[in-house]
């Protein structure tokens, strides 16, 4: 299954930092994606997009998991050749990643 | 126990103002903050204000004021806004004037006046660059402005005074709505502090928090999409919080909108540094207590830093953007040919930018990891292909576009060229001391 059928996201951007959240449906699914979306995996995935590392929090009482992903939006949102200068699709990109 | 109500009217520069309003009428609110400030559009106010000394304030602030001032006038609810931008004197001047053309009287209007720390930026020559460590003196770039992040305290003091509506220039987001819970609470801890930037970081986006930037039909359904409402914050005295919206406005409020709205923008959930705290976010949750309202529980806060954030704002280069509609089979190698065809034309006329991106809209544009994703190109049957390149100057970049795009010695069925070029202004960041900053209230009457 992927991420997209047991949680949600929501990009926020400051300068050149990407933050994507994953928001659990059911708390109950916290253990399974506190396991498998480990910061690594998230750098994996964006392995092109993101240029710099990925540090993972957790929100455990929320279901939540945050990650913050630097060097990932073309040099900043005020100077990016991107598209999507916020990179604000990526929020639904994450949730293709397999489970 | 006293408790005071306060509304998201604006989450960014051209945002809506219908809900606004509505909230105005129906929300039985005591405030209502209008946050108008993006990252680049207080370097673009300041180039606007070099060119006319009248000008550098929100180009909205006349439309809004206009309909929100009889409102905050008949329904007694006090205004706080940043729509100041770079000329804050100039804001509160307009909203003095378009209050006396509406016959409202008996108006206070405060402006918060000290960002602007322009004149300052040489004793900063050896500071790092906080996005990149490098030194600021080393920037070999025009510099157009730099302002600081003020927090509450001109926000406080004015309201103190007895100020109705509130100007602002470049202030934390938060602080629009952290200032009035401290004005008419006294609150004075660094854990009230915390509590109250939670408030103002759930409200400081409008419909952020109540259903908007977050529907996914079938999975997460926003009813009246069409119509969502802006936020109201109910908060009590000693911080209890609860977040909710107008009963018969469109959106939704739950754990659902908040979780993502409490995770927009933040990085380290126990360590978010606003001017007046550091915000400690890690253990917040939500409780739902009723339909569309929720309690958010857990923040508190931590001594504030002793230094405020700089925004420079600086001449970066020029951006060009092409883009040329492909479909039907083969439209991916049909791309690939167009842009070797570009590259190939660029290095034989000697044109170089600086920086190039070829991308495919539709494909890969957005996220180039979609090459690891296997989908299956076939199955898609038009995209654009864009070509967007870096250039010191704008001619270079409108060379660049149109020797890319020869008009007629182009691929199959290519059609729909549509080319831009705009200059980049850009933004750093610098951590300046606070004593740097001191900021004054100014003030008009109707």
């Amino acid at each position: 299954m992927k991420l997209f059928d047991i949680a949600h996201s929501r990009t926020g951007d400051k300068g050149n930092i990407s933050n994507i959240s994953v928001i659990c449906y059911d708390r109950k699914d916290y253990p399974l994606i506190a396991e498998r979306v480990t910061a690594d995996r998230v750098k994996d995935f964006f392995r092109d997009k993101v240029k710099g590392r990925v540090v993972r929090y957790e929100m455990p009482q929320l279901g939540a998991l945050n990650f913050v992903l630097y060097d990932a939006l073309g040099g900043g949102v005020t100077r990016t050749l991107d598209i999507d200068p916020h990179g604000k699709a990526l929020s639904q990109f994450i949730l293709y990643m397999e489970i | 126990m006293r408790s005071i109500r306060i509304g998201g009217g604006a989450g960014y520069s051209d945002d809506s103002l219908w809900p606004a309003l509505e909230l105005m009428r129906k929300g039985n609110l005591d405030y209502i903050g209008f946050e108008c400030l993006a990252e680049r559009t207080i370097a673009i106010a300041q180039q606007q204000k070099l060119a006319d000394p009248r000008k550098g304030y929100n180009s909205q602030l006349e439309f809004r004021m206009e309909h929100v001032l009889p409102l905050a006038k008949e329904k007694g609810v006090k205004v706080v806004t940043n729509m100041g931008a770079a000329n804050v004197e100039a804001a509160v001047e307009a909203t003095r004037k378009v209050a006396e053309e509406l016959g409202i009287t008996g108006l206070k209007i405060a402006g918060v006046v000290g960002d602007n720390v322009f004149h300052l930026l040489d004793r900063y020559r050896d500071l790092p660059v906080f996005e990149t460590g490098e030194r600021f003196g080393d920037l070999d770039r025009e510099v157009v402005s730099a302002n600081a992040y003020l927090g509450i305290g001109g926000i406080v003091e004015a309201l103190d005074r007895g100020a109705d509506v509130v100007i602002t220039g470049r202030c934390n987001d938060a602080a629009l709505f952290l200032g009035p819970l401290v004005h008419e609470f006294g609150w004075a801890t660094d854990d009230l502090y915390g509590k109250g930037t939670l408030v103002g970081h759930l409200m400081e986006c409008s419909a952020y928090v109540t259903g908007g930037y977050f529907c996914v039909p079938g999975k997460k359904d926003v009813p009246d999409f069409w119509n969502i409402g802006y936020p109201i914050a109910e908060v009590f005295e000693n911080g209890d919080t609860f977040l909710t919206k107008l009963p018969d406005a469109g959106g939704r409020v739950d754990r659902q909108t908040c979780t993502e709205q409490l995770l927009y923008e933040i990085h380290d959930p126990a360590n978010y540094i606003v001017p007046d705290c550091v915000a400690d976010f890690s253990k917040v949750d939500f409780i739902e207590v009723g339909k569309d309202r929720v309690q958010a529980i857990g923040a508190t806060g931590k001594p504030k830093t002793d230094t405020l954030k700089v925004s420079v704002g600086y001449r970066d280069s020029f951006i060009g953007t092409s883009e040329l509609s492909f479909g039907g089979p083969g439209w991916k190698e049909r791309c690939d040919l167009y842009f070797d065809a570009a590259q190939k034309i660029w290095d034989h006329l000697g044109l170089k930018p600086d920086e190039v991106q070829f991308s495919i809209i539709g494909y890969n544009s957005i996220c180039p990891d979609v090459e690891h994703m296997d989908f299956d190109l076939s199955r898609i049957p038009e995209v654009r292909a864009r070509i967007a390149v870096r250039t010191k100057d704008q001619k270079t970049a409108l060379a660049l576009l149109k020797e890319a795009n020869p008009g007629l010695a182009c691929p199959a069925g290519t059609s729909m060229l549509s080319m831009s070029v705009k200059e980049a202004l850009a933004i750093l960041s610098l951590l300046i001391p606070r004593e740097d900053v001191p900021f004054h209230v100014m003030y008009q009457e109707v």
